[in-house]
């Protein structure tokens, strides 16, 4: 057993809070995002967040310092839409080797960093692998219904280069997460067991849905409960839920995986939901006290912020978790 | 993590979970979406008719099918592409994707390409060890690296097990490599142990059911956290075309099966007899067979087998033996069977045991449709029978009526009142009716206020009556406005008693979307007869009313805000960019055929008997609650005898309606000189001499793919800046007048039968005589396909060239445009079909439309349009914004 797991058994672990909201304080300009190597590149590349772990390695290194300093265990690289299917936006399908192991890299500096200086506080590194912008199981025309934009196939293919890449830059988890279309997320997990199988090794995986409103659905149809089920042939080191919502809407949906789950359990909502300007305002403060009622209720062993948390809510949150005891699985 | 004490249990998910536990007695596994097992299943998706092939599934997920099995595997249809489209389209349907998909080939490649666009969690059926351990491991691995659930069959490269050692010899070593070896999850494995048919008169047939039902308790006991499974019909193969004695012997192997651990299986529903109401002596000879208790017993039961026969189906003339039973069982099956022939005297009869004429009613008769509610519950009736059912009970009661008032005993207790309406300026209630007979039947009191209800109507008389219900209906889209505007009037009338809607343009969307929101009691949105008396009873009973309104509440809540989300997505073009991509034809080359006769034209008195063969008979049988295409639904296997029944009735009276001559025909159209304006949405046509009028059409705006069009009316007719001049029709037929006499006088008859029989067979004598009319204007008026000559079966298929779309249906869903029409042809002053005040046609079997005779010109759905297009379309009618939205409304788009 690793060492993840045994940490596990022992206390809430912290994964880190949202990068975007991070980055957008640089305020980085088109010139900025290209840096030198693509100054040329056919396309416009503002917006192109991964891509700043080439161009702009040491903001992003300090955005991962500024999370461990706060109190995550875990960082997850910059790394949601390094695959070939979603660069194609930006025409960077050939890059997708270099985004995902210089993500993976710089993340893994900072975290042998901290271990370092602090080892009874070991860091890991999570590769986060993103829904992609395309669902295997809808149809974006309506028309047609039975139309795919994306196969499973063409998903697993891009999924496998992408773990092959992090695992290579040196990530020791990979998180699935924001997983809308489950099936999305069975082909990223297939393609990991088969690296796992070639490599001969065991690579610890989160997985981390998103219930995308009040239905309490994902975006693809499925309750909370038939998610779990569908991905359960997976030993995950966790299941759990982030995005969307803020975490007083989540916590319904936790205490189903909470109750029904072999594994262990996650969450890293968004702080609140978005106001009429798509800004996330809900304070450190506030997003605390709502997260104490995931830990009154033992519902969760990971716990972290999607979009809008900063390292201030994350600092609020480990605080918190400290003095709490993690579900038992 | 996992504790090898601990039970656990297999767990499967569509969009919702389902989870084998042992409150899950029995898993049924619904098969009739499976090419190999399904003639008409194989038939829809060789056509390519996935609408109906969905319809299929979605039946059996109504009808309790706790998983379903698609299996297409026919040599005349690619299995994977077929299985691949089947599940995408599949998967768009929340009502049908709830439940768990089993994935049903041979072939690994479907199986692979089943798995591979399904996000829950499935089953495989199935892998065997007949090729060997290699492959048998090589596809289990996969299987769980797609994290599916696997059926195994009782099977090795030896062959099938067909005793009990063999199949727990295969059971137990597939068992063993599955669990040891490839490391998959045993509550994963599910063991087909090979069901089969006993009492074939071999010997060696004589343990099969006794033999899987030992089997499997071995397996239950011995291969811990697996499941059972089986196809239960081919038990009973040797008594096919008896289906007493089959249903009987279902029954008791499942009885027995489930007792000994089968917890899951493929069993028809309606082959199935209750275990406890099988005849004590049938019971007896069959458990014989099935657990091979006598040496005779295979003897005994087919002895017996043959006075359990008589379903009646061979016989030639009618048989009148049940006419000897006693009183009861006389008035049940004449209610059952619909038999209206002995009812008086029976009833009579009953009469003179009684104390007091109301017991017949309550005692013999309730008796009776109770037993036909409850074999339309299970779906063992159809709906033609019931309305037949109910004409016998009319019959009766009107009998026993006077006795019961000369006795002033009052009127027997209904189940509950509801009103019952066709809204405002529509004229359609086939579907109404139908429902309204249907709830008479279970003892509901109806209130029928006919068509063409205005709301203050609805209203006053809901409070007058104190009924307990409200059930609209519609038909054309102008309706479900009606429909709003009712729930909001209840609203502020402070109404809280249900509100029911059906109707053909009526939908759960809308109703959720649109209806429920405006209303604070239950909307409920029903569109299947069948459906009605549950829903009722569900809201009306006090044991389950609270519960299941607060669990439609939710259920609609959840409902719109999905469909809200999912109506975000859509792209749409600005209407500028729309026209620029319209779709553009060569007005160089294309062949303009300049009509043989320009003008109006009238048809007085058209000759019905020309207009039989053009009939298109598949809606007549979906008005009826009947699915499938004829003629291939005379042989459906589910619906096929009630079709042949149902087809004969209207044939007879297709008769004598001609004969007798009970409805008048009459046509008006027109052709004239057509050019789109520059505005490209609007046509110009002159008639009448030099008058001028213009048909505004509608242009679709949802972005396309790169390539395909926007599509508009206007696009098949030439530009006036091409120079050319072109050409396009009018018309209006009826086949309406003297539907209602008809209609009413059998109503009066308590014949709702053939009532809602004349109308249905006159809406399908309108749409005959537009097909009709329409091949009479291409070959001879207009001619531009002289040479044409088709069948009628190519002209239901649309395989001619032009088109002729109505206002009101998807190319043009604006039902303004009819005003033109009207004003044009002068309709109303020529044949005497009128329009009310939503614009419906009276009488109701009246078809209208427009004529395009471009060889491109083809049928599209507008879709949704946006509120730039609704504004021009005013502005181009000169009518206020907000008429035109109300006009619209069903297709504008929601920002």
């Amino acid at each position: 057993m690793t060492k993840i797991q045994d940490l596990l058994k022992k206390r809430i672990l912290i994964l880190d809070g949202a990068m975007g909201t991070m980055i957008q304080r640089h305020k980085f300009s088109e010139e900025d995002y290209r840096g030198e190597r693509f100054k040329d590149w056919k396309q416009p590349l503002q917006g192109n967040n991964d891509l700043l772990s080439i161009t702009q390695p040491e903001a992003i290194k300090e955005i991962h310092a500024l999370y461990f300093e706060a109190g995550a265990d875990i960082a997850e690289t910059n790394t949601f839409s390094s695959t070939t299917i979603a660069m194609e936006d930006y025409g960077m399908e050939d890059l997708v080797y270099d985004l995902n192991y210089q993500s993976a890299k710089i993340a893994r500096e900072v975290a042998d960093e901290f271990t370092a200086k602090n080892p009874d506080k070991p860091r890991f590194v999570a590769g986060s692998i993103g829904p992609t912008n395309r669902t295997a199981s809808m149809s974006p025309d309506v028309n047609d219904p039975g139309y795919r934009a994306v196969t499973f196939d063409g998903l697993r293919v891009a999924y496998k280069q992408q773990t092959e890449a992090l695992l290579d830059g040196g990530a020791d988890i990979l998180l699935v997460e924001t997983v809308f279309d489950t099936l999305n997320a069975k082909a990223a997990l297939f393609a990991i067991q088969e690296v796992n199988e070639e490599r001969n090794i065991n690579t610890p995986i989160m997985v981390s849905g998103t219930i995308t409103d009040a239905s309490g659905r994902t975006l693809s149809g499925q309750t909370a409960e038939a998610f779990l089920v569908s991905i359960s042939h997976i030993p995950m080191l966790s299941v759990g839920f982030n995005c969307a919502l803020g975490a007083n809407q989540l916590t319904p949906h936790l205490e189903v995986l909470a109750k029904n789950a072999e594994f262990n359990v996650s969450a890293h909502p968004n702080a609140g939901l978005p106001n009429a300007f798509g800004e996330y305002d809900e304070s450190p403060e506030q997003m605390a006290a709502q997260i104490k009622e995931f830990l009154d209720k033992k519902l969760i062993n990971i716990i972290g912020g999607c979009c809008g948390t900063t390292p201030e809510h994350i600092k609020a949150i480990a605080d918190m978790a400290a003095e709490y005891q993690p579900r038992v699985v | 993590m996992s504790n090898q004490n601990e039970k656990r249990f297999l767990k499967l998910s569509g969009l919702e979970p389902m989870i084998v536990n042992e409150n899950m007695n029995f898993i049924n596994v619904g098969e009739r979406t499976n090419v190999a097992g399904s003639k008409r299943f194989l038939r829809l998706v060789k056509e390519e008719k996935f609408d109906e092939a969905l319809d299929v599934a979605r039946h059996q997920v109504e009808g309790g099918a706790q998983i379903i099995d698609i299996n297409m595997d026919d040599g005349l249809i690619d299995g994977k592409e077929a299985m691949v489209r089947y599940l995408n389209l599949l998967m768009a349907e929340p009502d049908i994707a709830r439940v768990p998909i089993m994935i049903d080939s041979s072939k690994w490649e479907i199986i692979e390409a089943g798995l591979q666009v399904v996000q829950g969690k499935c089953v495989v059926n199935s892998i065997s060890l007949k090729e060997g351990k290699e492959k048998f491991v090589r596809d289990a691995k996969l299987i769980k690296r797609y994290g599916a659930a696997v059926i195994v069959m009782a099977f090795d490269d030896v062959g099938q097990a067909d005793n009990y050692d063999r199949r727990i010899e295969i059971a137990e070593r597939s068992y063993r490599i599955l669990v040891d070896e490839v490391n998959f999850a045993p509550e994963d494995i599910i063991f087909d142990l090979n069901i089969f048919p006993v009492a074939t008169g071999m010997d060696e047939h004589k343990l099969n059911a006794i033999d899987f039902i030992e089997a499997t308790r071995w397996v239950r006991e011995n291969l811990p956290h697996c499941s059972v499974s089986g196809g239960v019909s081919n038990v009973s193969f040797s008594f096919r075309g008896n289906n007493p004695v089959r249903e009987a012997m279902h029954s008791v192997f499942l009885y027995h099966a489930i007792k000994a651990g089968m917890n899951m299986g493929i069993v028809n529903p309606t082959m199935l007899e209750v275990y406890d109401d099988i005849p004590k002596d049938l019971l007896e000879r069959v458990e014989d067979v099935v657990l091979n208790r006598r040496e005779d017993a295979t003897e005994r039961l087919l002895d017996f087998a043959e006075t359990v026969k008589g379903d009646g189906k061979k016989q030639t003339g009618p048989d009148l033996s049940w006419r000897e039973d006693e009183l009861q069982d006389r008035i049940t099956r004449a209610l059952v069977k619909g038999i209206d022939q002995f009812i008086v005297e029976d009833v009579e009869e009953a009469r003179l045991t009684k104390d007091r004429p109301i017991q017949v009613i309550e005692d013999n008769l309730m008796t009776g449709m109770n037993v036909v509610g409850d074999l339309f519950g299970e779906g063992k009736m159809f709906l033609p029978q019931v309305v037949k059912s109910a004409r016998v009970m009319k019959k009766a009661v009107a009998y026993l009526l006077p006795f019961i008032e000369a006795e002033k005993s009052g009127k027997q207790e209904a189940a509950g009142k509801i009103l019952m309406a066709t809204v405002k300026g529509d004229v359609h209630d086939i579907g109404k009716n139908i429902v309204s007979v249907v709830l008479a039947c279970n003892n509901y009191e109806i209130v029928d206020l006919g068509v063409m209800v205005p709301p203050e109507k609805i209203i006053e008389t809901a409070i007058q009556e104190n009924v307990d219900a409200i059930g609209l209906s519609g038909l054309i889209t102008p309706s479900l406005d009606e429909m709003v505007y009712i729930a909001k009037e209840m609203k502020r009338k402070n109404f809280e008693i249900p509100l029911l809607i059906g109707g053909a343009t009526t939908s759960k969307a809308h109703t959720a979307v649109k209806i429920d929101p405006e209303y604070n009691g239950s909307v409920v949105h029903v569109n299947d007869a069948s459906r009605a008396v549950t829903v009722v009873g569900d809201l009306l009973k006090e044991e389950t009313k609270e519960k299941y309104i607060s669990d439609l509440k939710s259920d609609y809540d959840a409902f719109r805000i999905q469909f809200l989300k999912r109506t975000k997505k859509k792209d749409y073009l600005t209407l500028e960019n729309a026209r620029k991509n319209k779709y553009q034809i060569d007005w160089e080359t294309s062949p303009i055929i300049t009509p043989k006769k320009l003008g109006i034209q009238v048809i007085e008195n058209q000759d019905l008997r020309e207009l039989v063969e053009f009939i298109d008979w598949t809606p007549f049988f979906r008005s009826w609650d009947l699915h499938g295409k004829y003629p291939a639904i005379l042989t459906d296997e589910v619906v096929g005898e009630q079709a042949t029944e149902l087809f004969a009735d209207a044939k007879e009276m297709l008769n004598q309606l001609l004969d007798e001559k009970w409805l008048t025909a009459k046509a008006i159209f027109g052709l004239f000189e057509a050019n789109t304006l520059e505005n490209d949405d609007d046509i110009e046509i002159t008639y009448d001499g030099d008058k001028k009028a213009i048909f505004r059409t509608l242009r679709q705006q949802l972005k396309k793919h790169a390539g395909k069009p926007n599509f508009a009316l206007s696009d098949y007719i030439a530009p006036k800046a091409s120079g050319k001049k072109d050409y396009m029709g009018a018309f209006c037929v009826t086949t309406g007048f003297g539907t209602e006499i008809k209609a009413k006088e059998f109503q009066d008859n308590l014949d709702d039968y053939n009532s809602i029989m004349i109308k249905a067979l006159a809406d399908r004598l309108a749409e005959a005589y537009a097909e009709f009319l329409h091949k009479r204007v291409r070959l001879q008026d207009w001619g531009y396909a002289a040479n044409e000559g088709l069948s009628n079966e190519e002209l239901i298929k649309e395989t001619y060239k032009g088109i002729r779309p109505a206002p009101g249906y998807p190319a043009c869903p604006d039902h303004l445009e009819k005003l033109t029409i009207w004003e044009v042809l002068q309709v109303k002053e020529r044949i005497g079909v009128e329009l009310t005040e939503s614009i419906a046609m009276w009488p109701a079997s009246s078809v209208s439309g427009y004529y395009f005779g471009n060889e491109e010109a083809r049928y599209f759905g507008l879709g949704k349009i946006k509120n730039d297009q609704v504004k021009d379309f005013a502005d181009r009618k000169d009518i206020e914004l907000s008429l035109a939205e109300k006009w619209l409304s069903p297709n504008i788009a929601s920002n």
